[in-house]
């Protein structure tokens, strides 16, 4: 069976997030003025082959931590997967 | 070693930019420089390595992402655990990051864009084996050319390197003052370049490869090259 995920991966909170900073302070310049809090991150869409589902998702964990993020500076979180 | 003369190696990777002016600058300080490709689980019998800057692998993901999964990227893992020299610039930097064998990860300049000039760095060790010629509180003149050169680490990390005297290089004035105005990128702690507890590795994001021919700029490149070069010579990779 083949499944579909998606990962976003986000700097860590805390970490100084240059394009978030960007984006926010380019906002007012269009009149919204009542924004905070953005962050720029990497969203990943990806198809597994896989007996089934929970071993598709162990496996996504698996590249997530050791590919997709880096563990220094990001973190991932893997959204709910549809057989594809 | 051939007769006395260190044996550089220097990797190429698919996106590499700075191999060929790190073989030259190997050459111009008095080492035979060997080209090592990504692909190959060889390191040519050198003394020390070198990964030079460059896109690998396009920068896509992350800087050093996929490089640090290369074939001899195994080797240069061996090498270092046996005390070899090796030395990442630039995307050789992110790659040692990426790898774990260095501290701490880079990621886009505060500034968001891409600087390229030159920069004074501050020696904060002679314990190193690209400063060993080199003393504390020195300041050498390179350039830097980078669009993701800020240095951070997790706390832990960071103090670890604070605790361990990891830091090499900080960013500064032409007399060693360390503020944001002489830092290109907003490296936290103005980290330029770290090196591994026992000093065998480091990483920097200023090229020295850019900076060893009088003809062409600064020679703040030169020192660096002679500490890696004395470093192959003592063929602690052997």
């Amino acid at each position: 069976m083949r499944f579909s995920f998606e990962v976003l991966v986000s700097l860590k909170p805390g970490l100084s997030d240059p394009q978030g900073k960007a984006v926010a302070s380019a906002l007012p310049a269009l009149g919204w003025t009542n924004v905070s809090g953005v962050r720029v991150g990497k969203h990943i869409a990806l198809e597994v082959e896989a007996s089934d589902e929970a071993a598709a998702r162990a496996q996504v964990e698996e590249m997530a931590a050791r590919l997709l993020s880096n563990p220094v500076i990001e973190e991932y979180r893997i959204l709910e997967a549809e057989e594809a | 070693m051939t007769d006395g003369v260190p044996r550089i190696g220097v990797i190429t990777f698919p996106g590499s930019l700075d191999d060929r002016d790190a073989q030259r600058a190997a050459t111009f300080m008095g080492a035979e420089a060997v080209p090592l490709w990504h692909a190959d689980h060889d390191l040519r019998g050198v003394d020390a390595v070198v990964l030079p800057g460059g896109f690998s692998y396009g920068d896509y993901l992350r800087c050093g992402a996929i490089a640090r999964f290369a074939a001899v990227m195994d080797e240069v893992r061996a090498f270092a655990e046996r005390g070899g020299p090796v030395l990442g610039i630039c995307n050789g930097f992110q790659i040692l990051c990426e790898s774990g064998l260095l501290h701490g990860a880079l990621i886009r300049n505060r500034s968001l864009r891409f600087v390229c000039r030159d920069v004074f760095l501050r020696v904060e060790t002679s314990l190193s084996v690209v400063t060993s010629e080199l003393t504390a509180g020195e300041t050498v003149e390179i350039p830097v050319k980078h669009g993701e050169g800020q240095f951070v680490a997790r706390q832990d990390e960071l103090r670890q390197i604070d605790d361990e005297g990891l830091v090499v290089f900080r960013y500064s004035s032409a007399d060693g003052v360390t503020d944001d105005t002489h830092d290109p990128n907003g490296s936290i702690e103005h980290i330029a370049g770290i090196r591994n507890a026992r000093g065998n590795v480091v990483g920097l994001m200023p090229h020295p490869e850019h900076a060893v021919d009088p003809d062409v700029g600064p020679t703040g490149g030169q020192p660096l090259f002679a500490s890696l070069l004395a470093a192959a010579m003592a063929g602690a990779g052997a």
